[in-house]
């Protein structure tokens, strides 16, 4: 077992699941970890998984596990660092076995998995249909026919408690982001939910480390105005963190990068809305009187956060099938380039629609020009511009015809068309959010032992 | 002197996104020029420049210990990342819209080189 630390180094080796993998490899072996955190996880994502789980009952993790694990097991295990990651998904005791295999083929033997459950809370609102959906008001039995997962984002109190276990690697399915960072410090400093001040110090370091790079110059370089050195070899974050609920954060140390103050600040409120009131499972933090002090070359010390306890409510989110999303891309180049794509984006739709094809959404971008952005008044026109034409339809097959109508445009459309690409189809996965009592929620802790 | 000043020339910025919801920063450099932000980039100003792509309402939270303001854009994400037919579906790209706003500059006062 764990020797009881004075201060602890927590490491964040990826921010979603395909986050990329050399620069956990260097955090591992430079960074002195005592915690490697995997965040892994997009609204999506555990949807999706959930899919996969009823074709392969041995899937449902997020499948770039392998890859990442073969990377760091080996170091993390010569370097005794614990692993905590939310790459379960929706198949968190297939992903601690799936863990355990690559172990054993890397020589490692057997490597114990504590696995959190409990966030998949798809049959307890099945039971409820009259739950409000937050983004719509509506009940949830609107939806309940297209529901494929619903999973509570839990907090760091059961990532503890799994950490409790000894066991080198917890994998869990949704949980918070920022709790699988402060579940390390709960564990080793034993702080509880009446501190409301070392909560609100895990939290905020989580929300500064939870998207990798992000706090490390990604995100944030821009030519002759924001300088980030070696942006090729960006860098992971890892925060110091000590028992009186001190925090600096830095990076992998020799990497490229840079943390500081400007990039802190630009990734504290990245994704926030009331900065007074950013709810996570463990609690509300407000980040209104937060020091960010640049201390040293890539330190920077983070104190003066606060924190209200946390709410009686988990938020679930609600994955549900939502119909096909297709699209088509030709691109048209000199005189008249963007007048020839408007022609063809008149053809595309007028021949869908003679083909009697519904859509719930459709969407024409001249790539080029307004596709990120939209068309305000003015905006020169490029030398060449890239038609897209996207929709989302009930029916496969009009999405499916979207692709068809663009891409035939080489051939039955304005002069010179070029580069069009096959016609995309994705079956669309669609998230909601709802709020469930804290009682309705069994967040538990399960051994994979291995063999 | 130009009697307009970027939004650009004065902070950084950065986008997320929640459902169909925006954020972006803006985070000025100097001290001086987030009171000159404060007065002059407001929630009417924000959703003037992002009316073609957003809905609204703009909130507007002020964080002054960051020197930042935070901005609340609503219905700005085609519906969320899930079912957007953005190609940008995360609105990452959103924070330049707010970069490129432009102030009038008279009221500011340069911070001392």
């Amino acid at each position: 077992m764990d020797q009881r630390r004075k201060t602890i180094r927590i490491g964040c080796g990826a921010g979603q699941s395909d986050d990329r993998v050399p620069p956990a490899v260097d955090l591992a072996r430079d960074g002195k970890l005592d915690y490697l955190v995997f965040e892994c996880l997009a609204e999506r994502t555990i949807g999706r998984e959930t899919l996969s789980k009823l074709h392969d009952p041995e899937k449902g993790y997020a499948p770039s596990l392998h890859e990442r694990l073969r990377a760091v097991l080996p170091i993390c295990h010569a370097a005794n660092t614990r692993i905590v990651s939310n790459r379960g998904a929706a198949n968190p005791i297939a992903g601690a076995r799936a863990m355990q295999r690559e172990a054993r083929d890397l020589g490692l033997g057997n490597i114990p998995c504590a696995v959190v459950l409990g966030d998949d809370v798809a049959e307890v609102v099945r039971a409820r249909p009259d739950l409000e959906i937050l983004e719509t008001g509506e009940p949830l039995e609107s939806i309940l026919p297209d529901l494929v997962s619903a999973n509570a984002y839990l907090g760091a109190d059961v990532v503890a408690e799994a950490l409790g276990t000894g066991a080198p690697v917890v994998l869990t399915g949704r949980v918070a982001d920022p709790s699988l960072f402060l579940a390390p410090m709960l564990h080793e400093f034993g702080w509880s939910y009446d501190d409301l001040g070392k909560l609100s110090v895990g939290t905020i370091t989580g929300h500064l480390l939870e998207c990798s790079s992000s706090v490390t110059g990604g995100c944030f370089a821009w030519p002759g105005r924001k300088a980030v050195p070696d942006l090729a070899r960006l860098g992971y974050p890892i925060a110091e963190v000590s028992e009186d609920g001190a925090v600096k954060v830095t990076k992998t140390p020799g990497s490229g990068g840079r943390i500081d103050v400007m990039t802190c600040t630009e990734q504290l409120l990245y994704e926030m809305h009331d900065p007074s009131a950013y709810i996570t499972p463990d609690c509300v933090l407000d980040i209104t009187d937060v020091d960010l002090v640049d201390e040293a070359p890539d330190w920077v010390s983070v104190s003066g956060a606060r924190a209200k306890p946390r709410t009686p409510t988990y938020k679930v989110v609600v994955g549900h099938t939502d119909g096909y999303i297709g699209e088509g891309e030709v691109s048209f180049g000199g005189i008249d380039a963007v007048a020839r794509a408007e022609m063809a984006a008149a053809a595309v739709r007028e021949r869908l629609e003679m083909q009697g094809r519904v859509f719930e959404d459709y969407r024409v971008d001249l790539i080029g020009m307004s596709s990120l952005h939209g068309v305000p008044d003015t905006r020169p026109e490029p030398y060449e511009v890239r038609l897209r034409v996207a929709a989302r339809a009930k029916d496969r097959k009009a999405a499916e015809a979207v692709g068809f109508e663009v891409r035939s445009m080489h051939m039955h459309g304005p002069g010179g068309a070029g580069g069009g690409k096959g016609p995309m189809v994705r079956e669309v996965l669609a998230v909601k959010s709802l709020l469930l009592p804290r009682e309705l929620v069994n967040p538990q802790v399960v051994m994979e032992a291995g063999i | 002197m130009s009697d307009t000043i970027r939004v650009y020339d004065l902070a950084h910025c950065r986008a997320g996104d929640k459902g169909n919801t925006s954020n972006v920063s803006v985070i000025a450099y100097e001290e001086t020029d987030w009171a000159f932000l404060r007065d002059t980039l407001t929630e009417e100003v924000v959703m003037a420049a992002y009316a073609h792509i957003a809905e609204g309402p703009v909130t507007r939270h002020e964080v002054p210990k960051l020197k930042a303001l935070n901005f609340v854009i609503e219905k700005a994400l085609g519906g969320g990342v899930t079912i957007s037919l953005a190609q940008d579906i995360h609105g990452k790209s959103l924070s330049n819209v707010m970069l490129a706003i432009e102030l009038p500059a008279t009221g500011r006062n340069a911070p001392p080189k």
